[in-house]
């Protein structure tokens, strides 16, 4: 890196000490109208090495379409022999949604790094795409939105990047009824693809102020039978609760 | 979408429920082709079933006719030639063919879409019996 105060002598040795990254980030509530169906989902969705998905609308829809993504890209980079490109994710995304005419729901975010540097689309269900800087999509969008209006400037250094997409994911945790539970954060620079999953918990569960129980003896006993019951433990099994 | 293009895809002879019925002796095979309903065979279940089931189709006429534009008649006719004579390669009547030809030809050799993962035809759960379709094929039967 050049040390500050050298001006760049011409465009390409800007290029070459300019690094691009790029930040996903998703909440983990996954509704079915007003109940939460999973509190710990996952929708940052892994389509190449340095290229991912966050997809939102139907989760079945969202799940599949990037998975069909992430077969065709495969297919095609060992066809081609080359890295792929975030704007063929996008076409591909696109052409198979317009073709299904707005019947397959899933609203998804393409993002990553290529050879021709970092990118952001965003895929309506109908087919339509964006190419911006910054782009939210469900529920809590304009909720984050309004965040990244707020403080998003060009060129910004990635540890600040960091903070600004958790705090826009973490308004629409708290704004939005569909969004809420953890932020997962995933960084993709052109070294490779970090997904931090629980980046942060803001939502955590309270802390218990004072003792809610009873002292034994608070009731009065009036009358007391014993029946003894005796019992052999025939099978035992531990289920592990999924709370990860 | 254009509705009235897609209603003229519609069979111009319509099969009347009760007349003609699928099964055998005559009368409708109620296990395997359901209970019938004259709205179910005159109109699409669904909005997108009439355009999914010609997507192939409307896939090729408009390559075929923008090849037409560009390179003259006989790019798209020499096409249309190879795909005929790869789709008649088959194998015997009750075994699935992979079409591996006719999806080179077609560019979809690399390309992973529903049809490659739902319904398989190599995991289906019917099977013709095998003896009597190929008599049947050779006009034994």
């Amino acid at each position: 890196n050049m040390p500050p105060g050298i001006p760049p002598r011409c465009f390409c040795e800007l290029m070459v000490h300019f690094q691009p990254f790029m930040i996903l980030g998703a909440d983990t509530r996954a509704t079915d109208d007003m109940v939460v169906a999973d509190k710990n989902c996952r929708k940052i969705h892994h389509i190449a090495p340095r290229i991912y998905c966050c997809g939102a609308g139907v989760a079945a829809d969202a799940e599949i379409a990037t998975q069909m993504m992430a077969s065709n890209v495969e297919l095609h980079t060992l066809n081609t022999g080359r890295p792929p490109l975030v704007a063929m994710v996008t076409r591909q995304l696109k052409q198979m949604l317009f073709r299904y005419q707005g019947h397959m729901g899933s609203s998804v975010i393409v993002g990553g790094v290529d050879v021709t540097g970092a990118h952001l689309y965003s895929v309506y269900p109908h087919g339509s795409y964006d190419k911006l800087p910054f782009l939210t999509m469900g529920s809590g969008a304009a909720a984050a939105v309004s965040v990244f209006e707020d403080r998003f400037k060009a060129n910004m250094e990635l540890d600040e990047a960091k903070r600004l997409v958790r705090d826009a994911i973490t308004a629409g945790i708290f704004c939005d009824l569909g969004s809420g539970s953890n932020v997962d954060l995933c960084v993709i620079t052109a070294a490779g693809a970090e997904y931090l999953r629980g980046y942060d918990r803001p939502a955590g569960k309270g802390k218990r102020e004072g003792q809610y129980r009873y002292k034994p003896g608070t009731t009065p006993v009036l009358t007391k039978t014993q029946t003894p019951l005796s019992l052999d433990v025939v099978y035992e099994t531990v289920q592990m609760m999924d709370t990860e | 979408m254009n509705t009235r293009g897609l209603r003229s895809q519609l069979k111009d002879s319509v099969p009347v429920a009760g007349l003609c019925p699928q099964g055998s002796y005559g009368i409708q095979d109620s296990l395997r082709s359901g209970f019938t309903s004259v709205k179910n065979e005159l109109l699409p279940s669904h909005p997108l079933e009439l355009s999914e089931k010609n997507f192939v189709l409307n896939q090729d006429k408009m390559n075929f006719s923008t090849l037409r534009n560009i390179q003259g008649l006989h790019a798209p006719l020499k096409l249309q030639m190879e795909y005929r004579a790869a789709r008649q390669i088959q194998r015997l009547p009750f075994l699935q063919s992979s079409n591996l030809a006719l999806d080179t030809l077609r560019g979809s050799d690399d390309t992973i879409g529903f049809e490659d993962i739902l319904s398989d035809p190599a995991q289906s759960e019917t099977m013709g019996e095998p003896h009597m379709m190929v008599e049947y094929k050779l006009g034994l039967l």
